[in-house]
């Protein structure tokens, strides 16, 4: 069994072996840490979290009807009037939400970077057992997010794809005519598995990120919060396929 | 007890390493894992071939010295220094898999040994007191509350072995660090200095080429010291103070 070297000699920036003050850096900044980083994407998380929170509760009036949803739908547009112009409320959240991806997604991708060059060699046999499988999954499992996310704009909001054939300027036929098909339901289900793996791992990890677990207790009361939301919000979203496949919510 | 021993071979930091196997006999359960080690070795001298390199010194949990990933764990499977392990944790006929610490932070001298001299650059940026020479001061000048002495002392208790380091998937030394702010960061003494130290350490931790922590929690399962996760919080909220204040 070969393996590749495990120190490519003499190839390490500047470091000289064994003289350690060579190496101290100097003019070192907070805000370009990893830790920094960190803090960005813990931030950014939280406004998914409560977006998406708020997401799932429209998304529940569904069960009220067609006419419910829809009001609901054409409320979020005058939301703030008339203080903020017709859709003026839904422009700043999309703004605040495009913002936090942008910020999401790339400090992910330098600290992933990061990760898979701080150990170039790896281990023969390595054992994860006392991490939960959602920790192992969030950067895989954040890409099927975004391509999730990119799908479903498409679908209800961007180009507003009726599978069906159907219409697509009435939010409450749209949304049953999507989920009566099987195939899609499947996917928006297996996105809300992914969106609640997530969270359940994401939420604890923000509260971390960001001081506010300095002692057992505080830790294990976000590990449960992360669990209890990640459940509510990935199990309430579900329900609307689920019911629409069903054929309890129908045109 | 009659071992199969997986081991990584590596004459020196330049050249390529393998695993080897190793067949080892009469093994007590009651030797430490690098008394089996010794045993191999001793066969391997007499046969001419050259003994396996690896680090130890105290062999007896304090020192930090010893450090190897065992079937996959840092330290293999009990809580505590690969010198502290015993071969009763394994079975008869086990095939053990011996790994350095894997981290480029963390280059392979020989074998199984690792430079750690990274930790002890993070340590020069601020994981100590600057404390101006004289009369030691009375011990009870400065009073400490008896929580932050008992959470500094625990934080202190961190031997910096690297086993954090070598079971983060990350390959981050998050928990190092955050032991060596929350220890300092607890005590009156600490204080003067929190701002740099944190900014200055973390910086050094990133330049050496750790990666970020993701809040996963393999490190503190795998810490001998049993150093909980809560430190790495500190160390965020030192730094987001750090931030706070202009650093």
């Amino acid at each position: 069994m070969s393996h590749p070297p495990t120190v490519r000699a003499g190839a390490r920036r500047d470091t000289v072996p064994f003289v350690a003050t060579a190496t101290l850096v100097k003019n070192s900044r907070s805000t370009r840490s990893t830790i920094a980083l960190k803090i960005l994407m813990a931030v950014s998380g939280i406004v998914f979290i409560g977006f998406v929170l708020a997401h799932m509760y429209g998304n529940l009036k569904a069960f009220a009807g067609h006419d419910a949803y829809n009001t609901y739908a054409e409320h979020l547009r005058e939301f703030g009037e008339p203080m903020l112009p017709h859709t003026g409320f839904l422009w700043v959240l999309r703004v605040v939400l495009l913002v936090s991806l942008v910020v999401h997604v790339s400090a992910a991708v330098v600290l992933w970077r990061r990760a898979r060059r701080a150990r170039t060699v790896k281990y023969v046999v390595k054992k994860n057992n006392h991490s939960t499988w959602a920790s192992h999954l969030m950067r895989w499992g954040g890409l099927t997010l975004l391509l999730f996310i990119i799908w479903h704009l498409l679908n209800f909001t961007i180009g507003k794809i009726n599978v069906q054939g159907g219409s697509t300027n009435d939010p409450y036929n749209l949304l049953v005519d999507s989920f009566d098909t099987w195939w899609l339901t499947l996917i928006y289900l297996f996105a809300m598995a992914m969106l609640g793996a997530h969270l359940h791992h994401g939420i604890w990890s923000s509260m971390q990120t960001l001081g506010l677990t300095n002692n057992e207790r505080s830790r294990a009361r976000a590990k449960t919060t992360g669990f209890v939301l990640a459940v509510i919000i990935a199990g309430g979203f579900s329900l609307v396929p689920i019911f629409v496949l069903a054929g309890v919510i129908t045109k | 007890m009659r071992l199969t021993l997986k081991i990584w071979r590596q004459p020196d930091a330049a050249t390529a390493g393998a695993i080897h196997t190793y067949e080892v006999d009469e093994i007590s359960e009651d030797m430490s894992f690098l008394e089996m080690l010794d045993v191999l070795n001793e066969q391997l001298n007499s046969e001419g071939e050259e003994p396996i390199a690896f680090d130890s010194d105290c062999r007896e949990g304090i020192c930090g010295m010893c450090g190897l990933m065992i079937n996959g764990e840092a330290h293999g499977p009990q809580v505590t220094t690969t010198c502290q392990l015993h071969m009763r944790s394994f079975h008869d006929g086990e095939t053990i898999t011996v790994e350095p610490w894997r981290a480029d932070a963390f280059p392979v001298l020989k074998d199984l040994v690792v430079d750690r001299g990274a930790f002890d650059r993070i340590i020069q940026q601020g994981g100590y007191i600057s404390v101006n020479t004289g009369a030691a001061p009375d011990a009870h000048a400065t009073p400490v509350p008896k929580d932050n002495a008992d959470r500094a002392f625990d934080a202190a208790t961190c031997i910096g072995c690297g086993a954090c380091v070598a079971s983060c998937p990350n390959g981050s030394a998050s928990l190092f660090v955050g032991a060596k702010i929350t220890h300092l960061g607890e005590l009156p003494q600490g204080q003067a200095e929190r701002d740099s130290r944190v900014v200055n350490m973390v910086a050094q931790h990133d330049h050496e080429g750790f990666g970020g922590c993701t809040n996963i929690g393999e490190c503190t399962a795998a810490c001998p010291k049993g150093i909980p996760l809560d430190v790495i919080s500190q160390l965020n909220r030192d730094m987001l103070t750090a931030i706070k204040h202009g650093h």
